[in-house]
């Protein structure tokens, strides 16, 4: 009996505790519309005190714009700009969240909040066709600096191409105060020139898939936080700067050559880390910094993976007025001359990994079959059939069995014109194969050893003479 | 403008003729039949597709225009809202006139799958399926411009208006116009389940595609642009109209 009644009063206690806690949860009271800005701008702090119905627009839309001195590209943006506009809402807000793509737009586009708690982060709520908009609701669960970015298929390249900013869900008790804050975002741009190659680039895939970035840069282009568009504080403030990595690949180790971060909130989260000189950024990540302007000068914003500063755009600057501490940093005090002793610079070569060669026809028939259902099959067909009327058979082709090295020719150089095939005529463009001696070799002994071919094989060497000697006529 | 010739009905005894006069209007191309690889499939097994005709460009203002004059059913100012979006020929000036800037030879665009299978039905045609459509899609031009660029780099510039004439550009070895670097075009299927709003979770939805976790190989750039057309078929409802969507019809051959 006693028993009994302990264990009632446990559940009943455990009811209770269960009914408070889902009481607990802030009722949402009033609506208002949420403002948003353009980077390095924050939207200022949130000072109600209760929660709220929040409503977003962001407005997706593709744009030429400048990504570094005579050279333009076409950003697809949040808001006409990159990086998206910067959203603030407060811990426990209801948000009612629009989408709207701009009738200009060649693509459908979505929004993936890390905000979000709930399938895709609102990608599957918000996918949109162009000149048309989309509606879905959230709860700010969790306090924090989050990115959002379009997750509309292929992901890497709406990514690339500039579609990402900050969500700041700003913890119920609000953040410590400070004199001025600022939102900046790294990302980084694949192009098919090099860096600096003037004129429209267009987007480069294999650059991106290989994470090799023409562009590392702040806020959307080389320079946006440079000269006259500089941020500016004086001394005697305390700054914080909102920083988010919108990737699509690299990792930033942000550093702001000569200061301390005095406070890092790590990843974006509620840890707080003290005396901090390069805090980690992950691609699709964030951190909050804040450091105390001691001194006067012009501090640079870099990722400290330093020749992305350097030599790709990764660099900002925090212009700092007012009075130059001497105690703090004096500047040069003195200027002699040090005559180290040796200092002869080395260099160690550089070889690329060799590819072994197939040691036999053999293999070589296994690789070069692999080669044809990658490169060869969408004209020449699964059999070696072609099309008829537009690409020729290479099944029984006397043309292939006749000209071994015009055949050699045709892959390595490419061949235009009419051509005779088992007294059919055809009149199409062979482009040029991107392939390595070795692998057309490769090729062509799967060719001629399949569908009734002649079983010529094909030394890598006879390739590399075609290759010097130009296009067999 | 509001007497044009009568493109359409010459082009409809035209069929399967092989039409080297564009001025006639939209000649159909007999594709013969085939086999190709869906760019961006997992499932690379060569897929058939049978013989059939395909007209040889988008359908143009000029050619849609007498298709109204026909059908005042399709007009903007009485098509039903459940067969079209409220911008559905937003940028004609009237029932029976297309906007100046955007020329009689221009693509079609603003109209919804219900208006472009319409369309289509009224000649004894239908829309292509993306079978077909993939199929001709991937033939390679015959000047030498390389199909992967020439699609790449369309979907990275901002869209262009007027739009520009039909067949101002190379035709791929079959003969068909267009079918990249100008307009998206309807086909019949569009809503076969492609891409979902959260492509990323594709995969787990065995839908063959490369996306989300099944993303990873997909390193054919030419996987890449088919994605752009997988999403945006997708992002689509039949009722739809686009400012850079429009369509050509497909016939089949007996």
């Amino acid at each position: 009996m006693k028993y009994a009644a302990v264990k009632k009063s446990l559940i009943g206690i455990a009811a209770l505790v269960f009914a408070v806690s889902a009481y607990a949860q802030e009722k949402i009271k009033g609506e208002e519309k949420a403002i948003l800005t353009d980077a390095p701008d924050v939207p200022p702090p949130i000072t109600r005190k209760h929660a709220t119905k929040v409503i977003v627009d962001l407005e997706t839309k593709e744009v030429k714009m400048r990504l570094a001195d005579g050279v333009d590209y076409t950003f697809w943006t949040f808001g006409g700009k990159v990086p998206g506009k910067f959203i603030r809402i407060r811990e426990g807000d209801q948000v009612e969240f629009h989408l709207h793509n701009h009738p200009s737009s060649k693509l459908p586009h979505n929004i993936d909040l890390h905000a979000v708690t709930g399938q895709g982060g609102g990608a599957e709520g918000s996918f949109t066709a162009p000149g048309h908009s989309s509606t879905f609701n959230f709860k700010a669960l969790n306090p924090g600096l989050y990115v959002y970015h379009c997750a509309t298929a292929p992901v890497g390249m709406h990514i690339a191409n500039g579609m990402y900013g900050l969500i700041l869900v700003e913890p119920k008790e609000g953040m410590p105060k400070v004199d001025k804050e600022f939102y900046v975002m790294q990302s980084e741009f694949y192009t098919k020139g090099k860096y600096g190659a003037p004129g429209l680039q267009p987007f480069s895939m294999t650059k991106a898939v290989e994470e090799k970035a023409d562009y590392v840069v702040f806020n959307g282009n080389v320079g946006a936080l440079v000269g006259d568009n500089a941020i500016k504080a004086k001394v005697g403030e305390k700054v914080r700067m909102f920083v988010g990595n919108g990737g699509p690949n690299l990792v930033s180790s942000f550093h702001v050559i000569g200061e301390i971060f005095d406070r890092v909130y790590i990843e974006g989260g509620k840890l707080v880390n003290e005396n901090v000189q390069t805090t980690l950024v992950p691609a699709g990540g964030s951190a909050i910094v804040e450091f105390k302007l001691d001194t006067a000068g012009t501090f640079i914003l870099v990722d400290h993976s330093i020749f992305r500063a350097f030599n790709k755009g990764a660099l900002g600057m925090l212009k700092v007025e007012g009075e130059h501490v001497k105690e703090i940093y004096s500047g040069k005090t003195e200027d002699g001359i040090y005559q180290p002793e040796g200092g002869v610079i080395q260099e160690v070569g550089e070889s690329a990994p060799k590819i072994i060669p197939a040691k036999n026809i053999q293999e070589s028939i296994a690789r070069g079959k692999r080669i044809y259902e990658s490169s060869c099959f969408a004209c020449h067909q699964t059999n070696g059939q072609g099309l008829p009327g537009a690409f020729p058979p290479l099944a029984k082709s006397d043309f292939l069995n006749k000209n071994k090295s015009k055949s050699i020719s045709a892959v390595v150089h490419g061949m235009d014109g009419k051509v005779t095939v088992n007294g059919k005529e055809y009149d199409s463009i062979m482009p040029a194969q991107v392939l390595t001696d070795d692998e057309i070799s490769n090729v062509l002994n799967y060719v001629y050893s399949a569908w009734g071919n002649s079983k010529k094989t094909v030394t890598p060497d006879e390739v590399k003479a075609i290759r010097a000697s130009g296009r067999v006529k | 403008m509001k007497n044009p010739k009568r493109p359409l009905m010459l082009a409809v005894l035209a069929l399967g003729v092989f039409m080297s006069l564009p001025s006639w209007g939209n000649g159909m191309i007999l594709i013969p039949a085939g086999s190709f690889r869906m760019p961006a499939f997992l499932d690379k097994t060569p897929r058939k597709v049978n013989s059939f005709y395909l007209d040889k460009h988008p359908v143009t203002n000029a050619e849609y225009l007498s298709f109204v004059e026909q059908h005042p059913e399709w007009h903007k100012s009485s098509v039903k809202k459940i067969f079209a979006d409220a911008n559905y020929l937003e940028y004609w000036s009237g029932d029976l006139d297309f906007d100046k800037t955007s020329g009689a030879s221009s693509p079609v665009v603003r109209v919804s799958w219900y208006a472009a299978r319409a369309y289509c039905a009224s000649l004894g045609k239908r829309l292509p399926v993306i079978d077909e459509w993939e199929y001709v899609g991937q033939m390679p031009f015959k000047d030498k411009n390389d199909l992967k660029t020439v699609i790449l780099e369309w979907y990275g510039q901002s869209s262009e208006w007027p739009l520009p004439s039909v067949m101002k550009r190379s035709a791929n070895t079959a003969g068909i116009y267009d079918q990249h670097g100008v307009i998206w075009e309807w086909v019949e299927d569009f809503n076969s389940s492609m891409v979902t709003g959260e492509s990323r979770a594709d995969a787990a939805l065995d839908r063959n595609l490369f996306c989300g976790g099944g993303a990873s190989s997909a390193a054919d750039p030419s996987d890449y642009a088919a994605f752009m057309r997988y999403a945006f078929r997708s992002s689509l409802q039949a009722k739809y109209t686009v400012k850079n969507l429009g369509f050509r019809c497909a016939k089949d051959k007996d």
